[in-house]
């Protein structure tokens, strides 16, 4: 592992980051204190995500700033302002209530990155309903899950998704009341509860008064993946905009004027929290690129949007490496003062890459949908250690334990020493709850701490290293795909038998979804069935979700209790010592 | 090398990454990564199933270019090798 190490003291010029003296800022930090730098509904209404996001910036003079630049696929660059944006999300909560959904209702997002999905969220906010985003490149079936396992009562996508991934599904979804298509002129005939959005928005009132939510009531519902099971909808209040808004001017070092660009989907929690959320409380303007992953137009969105802070992907930072150190410099960064990353760890390499390529390092950082916000970071006032997801951000304990045989974790103090990260609960946006899974819910917690399932260490000065997942689950792209999820729509496949499903290390995406199957009598693994199970499983999971890999096994090896080893697949995947197999039913 | 065979080898390219992926549906100046649900990553494997198949090296800056079937035609066929050339 590269030990180089990137002195802030040697960095020069530009303003004092937000969070100069860490030492102090640890010591000094309340999330009491945090949580007056918002304003509270009016006349102690409570807290509301969307108040604090765009109805306290809509007076006054910065009702005229852009909130929202949406640099659209077509080339055409749409802005919103902050009045703007208040007016169409009072429009939304109005065409909820015209609906007759009710306040705490689970109103879904199927969408790329359009002003429409910004104005959905914060208009269900408004009126008091969950909001819940799910990644427009999921296939059928992960849309289908999270759908029924939300119990959503709305699905705001386009004509194009609609008719290409949740038309079939409708039968099947008896609590979706109402589908919304955000770009159609017309209700589709013969479709009953699916509306053309527009005619409704234009109907609407532009006058919404926010009814009271206190920091407890459920704002938002962001599903991730386990090993086992099921997606977990893990479940986020209102006062969690304390988090979002303090840790992003720690860990991204947000200030007034700043112009704010997270390359994140918001079908993911980043895009939410830090996407949606955290650059409008601080009254910023957002760069949404509706545009896919292009190196030349993403140093050109950078250069003419003159961003100032960057919060990307490490997958993306490694696709910027293949195209060369020579491509930034024909561009001017001048503008931009902050960049950080998150999603998987990111590579030493890839830092020391960008201060060559980009004049100023990535900043890695640490946390789950389960965290809500950012909970480990490199901040621009402290000494990187290339591969380091930095230390804690002040207002949060985090301890390297190791879980114990009574059920319950030791903490770990030896510097250097793998254990399992844990996280002491009492930040403003961890998790209430995985949406009707008390018990699973339940195990996340030991003897006072959340337990990340998440391995790691922490070096002498206090800096964390992340070293895997404690469990199956696969990091790509930036992503948590759960295995079973993978495994159970190859098992809808009539000549599959048996499917185990790994993540197999990736230059670029630090994992990719491979699958092991083993077929039913009467099938013969061919290059050609290889292809069809491939085409079958994107079609349901999507490319995002599906396997890049499958290959044939004659059995799969099994536990005793008839489990699938996924460990000792991905051992033999990587060609090291399959350890102890004697729990092995039948070591293929 | 001709456009047909050209042809050919991005429909074999695209078919082992995206077996489901319909490239006749689209038209062919049409971007083929949304209207197939290409992500990224497929796209990348795509480039470079491109280079293991015809030998074109595409540098990261012409990504961009390939993003169509009249696109992948008309830069491949002023960089792949003649047939039969060694």
């Amino acid at each position: 592992m590269t030990r180089e190490r990137i002195h802030k003291a040697s960095v020069v010029g530009g303003p004092a980051p937000n969070l100069s003296d860490y030492d102090e800022a640890c010591r000094t930090f309340s999330w009491e204190a945090a949580a007056r730098a918002l304003d509270g509904l009016p006349g102690g209404g409570g807290l509301n995500i969307a108040h604090e996001a765009v109805d306290r910036h809509a007076v006054g003079a910065s009702s005229a700033r852009v909130a929202l630049r949406c640099l659209g696929a077509d080339g055409v660059v749409r802005d919103t302002t902050y009045a703007g944006l208040r007016a169409l999300t009072n429009r939304f909560a109005n065409v909820l209530s015209a609906l007759g959904v009710l306040p705490g209702d689970r109103v879904f997002a199927l969408l790329g990155r359009v002003p429409a999905l910004y104005v959905a969220a914060l208009g269900a906010l408004k009126h008091g309903d969950v909001f819940c985003p799910l990644f427009s490149a999921f296939g059928p079936e992960p849309i289908r899950a999270r759908l029924s396992l939300g119990e959503a009562r709305v699905l705001v996508t386009t004509e194009a998704l609609f008719r290409r991934k949740v038309a079939a599904l409708l039968p099947a979804l008896p609590e979706l009341r109402h589908v919304l298509l955000v770009d159609a002129r017309e209700d589709p005939p013969g479709s009953p509860g699916v509306h053309a959005l527009g005619p409704w928005m234009e109907r609407a009132s532009e006058a919404w008064t926010i009814a009271p939510t206190s920091p407890e009531t459920p704002a938002l519902l962001h599903f991730t993946s386990g090993t086992t099971g099921r997606p977990k909808g893990a479940l986020h209040v209102h006062g969690a905009v304390v988090a979002h808004h303090a840790t992003a001017a720690f860990a991204l070092d947000l200030k007034p004027g700043d112009i704010f660009w997270c390359t994140a989907d918001p079908g993911w929690v980043t895009g939410t929290s830090y996407g949606l959320v955290a650059p409008l409380t601080h009254g910023l303007t957002c760069i949404i690129d509706e545009g896919e992953f292009e190196a030349e137009r993403w140093y050109s969105v950078l250069q003419d949007q003159r961003v100032t802070n960057w919060y990307t992907a490490p997958t993306a930072v490694r696709m910027l490496m293949r195209a060369g150190e020579a491509l930034p410099k024909r561009y001017d960064l001048s503008a931009l003062r902050f960049i950080a990353s998150v999603g998987e760890p990111l590579n030493p390499e890839a830092v020391l890459w960008s201060v060559a390529a980009l004049g100023r390092p990535i900043h890695d950082n640490w946390w789950q949908t389960e965290t809500g916000g950012i909970m480990i970071a490199n901040f621009a006032s402290m000494d990187i250690k290339p591969g380091s997801m930095g230390k804690p951000l002040p207002g949060i304990a985090a301890a390297i334990v190791k879980r114990t045989l009574d059920g319950g974790v030791a903490v770990i103090d030896a510097p250097d020493t793998d254990g399992e990260l844990a996280l002491r609960p009492g930040w403003p946006s961890m998790f209430r709850a995985y949406l009707h899974e008390e018990q699973r819910y339940k195990k996340c917690f030991a003897d006072g701490f959340y337990l990340s399932g998440d391995l790691a260490r922490r070096d002498a000065e206090g800096y964390f290293w992340f070293i895997g997942r404690s469990d199956d689950v696969i990091k790509t792209a930036g992503h948590l795909i759960g295995p079973f999820e993978v495994e159970s729509a190859l098992l809808e496949h009539p000549a599959v038998a048996e499917a185990g499903v790994i993540g197999k290390p990736d230059p670029v995406a630090l994992e990719i979804v491979k699958a092991f199957v083993s077929l039913k009598p009467g099938y013969e693994a061919s290059d050609a069935l290889q292809l069809e199970l491939m085409g079958f499983a994107r079609k349901r999971l999507g490319s995002a979700v599906a396997p890049r890999e499958i290959a044939f096994l004659a059995t799969l090896p099994r536990t005793r209790s008839g489990k699938i080893m996924r460990r000792l697949l991905k051992a033999r995947e990587l060609g090291l010592p399959e350890g102890d197999t004697s729990t092995l039913e039948a070591g293929a | 090398m001709n456009p047909d065979a050209i042809r050919e080898s991005v429909r074999r390219v695209l078919h082992a990454i995206a077996p489901e992926a319909d490239l006749d549906s689209v038209g062919p100046g049409t971007d083929f990564r949304a209207e197939l649900d290409l992500d990224s990553m497929d796209f990348l494997r795509f480039i470079t199933g491109l280079h293991a198949e015809l030998g074109v090296e595409v540098p990261e800056a012409d990504y961009r270019k390939l993003g169509t079937l009249d696109g992948c035609v008309s830069y491949l066929a002023a960089r792949a090798p003649a047939a039969g050339t060694p």
